[in-house]
């Protein structure tokens, strides 16, 4: 399930994505915008698929879903590394330092992926 | 600050926390010694063996699992259950219970400890129930603190409600389960409490162990997302709540599906359905957090807000459609009977038939917590003041979980972690604030000299309820005494919970069902072992491929200890198939005779508690055979037809036509009144009522075997006549009676 940007107002609309677009350039340091270009290459990879599954088949049932929770699974798992390397949330995740968040990311994972493959079949 | 009683002061803290450390170890283990002490009655008083009905399925399974590997037991296909169909145990079976149980026995072997598997399965149930003890501390600690820890696993240690299920012999997929379920909500609440994925990716392998051990699972896959939509809706959504709940629905699921049984339910069916919509939202919500730093305007979080309502509520009626649309199953009805409790009497009989399904009654809560169910509702409230993330876990699994087992009791089980939890933080909170010393500080009150007594306290009270204007009394407890008799009392009500436990297991919950114990006038114990004794006859004296029908509650066993084929067992898997043999047991003879020849049965056993008065028998059960029956085929088995005309169930001379020439009533009283000499005195001590004097009579079957107490009773199906005739006529004939005219020419034509 990936997120989707919210609708925006239709008035002010070009207005507001282009601000956001503004205030993301600027307060976004460079690690948080590596795992965004990860995050959005995950969707576009998920997105891909499930377009795949929709128009032409879903017929290997378990390789589709392996494939796309592979992608969904990375993505919060990418998406959760961020959110506790992100330092505005420094005070809310007082025990977990990044390099703690990065091996927490890397095993999850790793375990994700064992299933995946074991899943694919 | 005045203290009610000195306190040491000359002790390091670093003592304090040693000496606290070492007693909270050798107090985990002896919770452990106690709480597989306390399951070991039914081994010391009887024998280690396998109880009830479905442990001897999982036995089963494990053994083979243990002989031939874990390959050749997931492909196992089992060709002597639903005998002529067969049965696929691999992918129809939840593997955990004997995969755990094979890792030991080969750790042991690996360990030159030749251990008998029986062995294993017979202990495996005290074993975890000790590692569930622990995994209740742990999830404990993170609700209050360590002593309310070590007195919840103290309580679940001991417990009568969680002992049911899990004394030593009771090989059954709860043993594990309690323990995979607290340790999953204990790595729940961790990840939760941290932010951590760590503990959110264990909490989901274990989730796939729990998965892969118990159906239940499927209350875990519901009270994590609900606990998660509270928190959203409480206005508590963190990061934190994020990267436990996403990692551990995005491992976990994936996870779960790798178990055979489970398939592509979690992406299918209902009752996962909850917790891929609160994923779903959790995404939504993260993301318009995200959104939200990054911007300042008001108008826009209002906005962002009630898009994320709108994409909420979208996403419900995405899911309803998807479910009216059919590309999302329904709840299934063993689930759904659990909102309608009246939904399986009506359609589904064979869930409504088994007696762990029916509502649950007061006493029962009572003889299964004790103490605890008073606790209970006070350690809720608890948490209610306290109110962390965390509690609101506790609260809403306290809710649900008491909902579910007053529908339903074997949900007992389920309840009773979660009422040890609440009673231990009620009870820990009651032992801290009466055992610390601190008293109030009082203004000198120049009358008694400084010295406060209860009165004072009571005085103090009253005048400060009573007279709203006067000085405010000091809230607190005063003194020694009033101490000690809270304490007193606190360890006397714990005193009689151990009694009672202990009472209730030794007398109510460990004995095996396979042996039947009854007392001798002088008190000494008499074993009734019938089943085994006809179990065994089965097993030596008929071929190995003999089928057997039985109803479906003694299918495990046959084929556990009888080794034979079966017909239908406890695996309700195909409900026409019980119907069939149902319609057989309810059918006269000339009816049933047809169906069992054309399922090439060869033995039929029954159970018949009549001369002992064992009252689980097969007549007991025999309208839920007609029910059963009936739903499959309505105009040939009405159950009415069961009864007497003034709409009793009896089987003395009274009973109704349709009873009296059934199958069932015929195998049952076969000889029966012979055994009372014919004198007419033949009671059924289980119906309380006189048999007829002349007994029904049996053209199709033979009397293969009876037991010493008559309660198996085994009768071999008749080949058919060589001379073609019925079976009936060919009787007749062979008594020397008298063929009536008007009965057509034999049939000696019909073979060419």
């Amino acid at each position: 399930m990936v997120p989707k940007a919210s609708p925006a107002p239709p008035k002010a609309s070009s207005n507001v994505v282009l601000s956001l677009w503004k205030s993301y350039n600027e307060q976004t340091s460079d690690r948080l915008r590596f795992i965004d270009a990860f995050l959005f290459f995950l969707m576009l990879t998920g997105i891909a698929q499930f377009i795949y599954c929709v128009l032409v088949t879903n017929f290997p049932f378990n390789a589709f879903l392996a494939g796309f929770s592979s992608t969904v699974g990375q993505f919060v798992l990418a998406a959760s590394l961020r959110s506790q390397v992100n330092p505005e949330n420094k005070d809310e995740f007082k025990n977990v330092s990044p390099e703690r968040a990065f091996a927490d990311f890397a095993l999850g994972s790793i375990v994700l992926h064992f299933f995946v493959f074991n899943f694919l079949g | 600050m005045p203290a009610a009683y000195p306190l040491p002061t000359n002790v390091s803290p670093a003592t304090v926390a040693n000496t606290a450390s070492l007693l909270r170890i050798i107090a985990l283990a002896l919770i452990s010694g106690a709480a597989i002490a306390s399951r070991l009655f039914a081994v010391i008083n009887f024998e280690s063996i396998i109880h009830e009905f479905d442990p001897w399925f999982n036995f089963r399974a494990t053994k083979v699992l243990a002989s031939e590997g874990f390959y050749a037991f997931y492909n196992w296909f089992d060709a002597s259950a639903w005998y002529p169909l067969g049965r696929v145990v691999g992918g129809t079976v939840y593997p955990g219970l004997m995969a755990t149980s094979s890792v030991f026995y080969n750790i042991l072997h690996a360990l030159n400890l030749p251990v008998d598997i029986r062995n294993i399965c017979v202990l495996l149930a005290p074993g975890f129930s000790a590692l569930t003890a622990w995994a209740t501390y742990m999830f404990t600690k993170e609700m209050k603190d360590a002593s309310a820890g070590l007195l919840a696993a103290a309580f679940i240690g001991i417990v009568p409600g969680y002992i049911s299920r899990s004394v030593a012999g009771s090989y059954d997929n709860e043993a594990i389960a309690i323990f995979l379920l607290m340790f999953t909500f204990f790595c729940w609440i961790k990840a939760l409490k941290l932010g951590s994925a760590l503990f959110g990716t264990v909490a989901a392998v274990f989730y796939f162990y729990m998965v892969a051990a118990w159906g239940g699972y499927v209350f875990i896959t519901n009270m994590i997302p609900l606990h998660a939509l509270v928190l959203i809706l409480m206005g508590r959504f963190t990061s934190r709540l994020y990267v436990a709940y996403s990692s551990w629905y995005a491992i976990g699921t994936l996870a779960s599906m790798q178990v055979p049984f489970v398939g592509f339910q979690p992406v299918r069916t209902s009752e996962h359905m909850v917790a891929l919509g609160v994923f779903g939202l959790l995404q939504i919500v993260a993301f318009a957090q995200l959104i939200r730093s990054y911007l300042s305007s008001k108008q826009f979080q209002n906005l962002l807000f009630y898009s994320v309502v709108t994409t909420g509520i979208l996403g419900t009626f995405v899911f309803v459609g998807l479910t009216y649309k059919g590309w999302i199953a329904p709840w299934t009805g063993r689930f759904y009977s659990l909102w309608d409790t009246g939904y399986a009497k009506k359609y589904i009989p064979i869930i409504a038939s088994v007696s762990e399904h029916q509502p649950t009654a007061w006493p029962s809560f009572f003889m299964d917590l004790q103490l605890l169910i008073f606790l209970f509702p006070a350690g809720v409230i608890l948490c209610f003041r306290e109110l962390r993330d965390e509690h609101v876990f506790v609260i809403i699994y306290a809710v649900m979980a008491s909902y579910f087992a007053g529908v339903m009791v074997r949900l007992m089980l389920t309840l009773t972690p979660c009422v040890c939890v609440a009673s231990a933080v009620a009870f820990s909170s009651l032992l801290d604030t009466y055992i610390d010393p601190a008293e109030p500080d009082v203004p000198r009150n120049p009358q008694n000299g400084g010295n406060t007594t209860l009165e004072d306290v009571v005085a103090a009270a009253t005048a400060n309820t009573t007279k709203p204007g006067a000085r405010s009394a000091p809230k607190g407890i005063f003194g020694l005494d009033t101490r000690m008799i809270i304490i007193f009392n606190a360890f006397g009500m714990l005193a009689f919970f151990v009694f009672h436990c202990t009472w209730v297991t030794s007398n109510a919950y460990s004995s095996p069902s396979v042996v039947l114990a009854s007392s001798n006038p002088d008190g000494s114990q008499h074993i009734i072992d019938d089943y085994r004794e006809a179990y065994y006859w089965l097993r030596q004296n008929t071929p190995e491929t003999a089928v057997v029908m039985s109803w479906w509650d003694y299918g495990y066993q046959i084929a556990g200890m009888a080794d034979r084929p079966t017909l239908v067992d406890n695996n309700t898997w195909n409900n026409t198939h019980i119907a069939t043999v149902g319609k057989a047991m309810a059918s006269p003879e000339e009816i049933a005779y047809p169906i069992l020849r054309k399922h090439d049965v060869d033995y039929v056993l029954i159970i018949f508690g009549g001369l002992i008065g064992y009252s689980g028998d097969d007549i007991n059960k025999f309208l839920w055979m007609v029910r059963i029956a009936q739903g499959v085929w309505p105009d040939e088995i009405q159950e009415p037809n069961y009864f007497t005309p003034q709409g009793e169930y009896r089987i003395d001379e009274r009973a109704s036509n349709a009873m009296k020439n059934s199958l069932m009533y015929k195998m049952t009283y076969h000889r029966f009144a012979e055994l009372f000499g014919g004198s007419g005195q033949a009671v059924d001590r289980v119906r309380n009522q006189q048999v007829p004097k002349v007994g029904p009579t049996l053209d199709y079957l033979d009397e293969a075997f009876t037991s010493e107490n008559w309660i198996v009773r085994i009768y071999q199906v008749k080949k058919e006549d060589d001379l073609g005739r019925d079976l009936k006529s060919a009787n007749a004939f062979s008594q020397g009676k008298k063929r009536k005219r008007s009965k057509p020419v034999s049939k000696r034509r019909a073979i060419v």
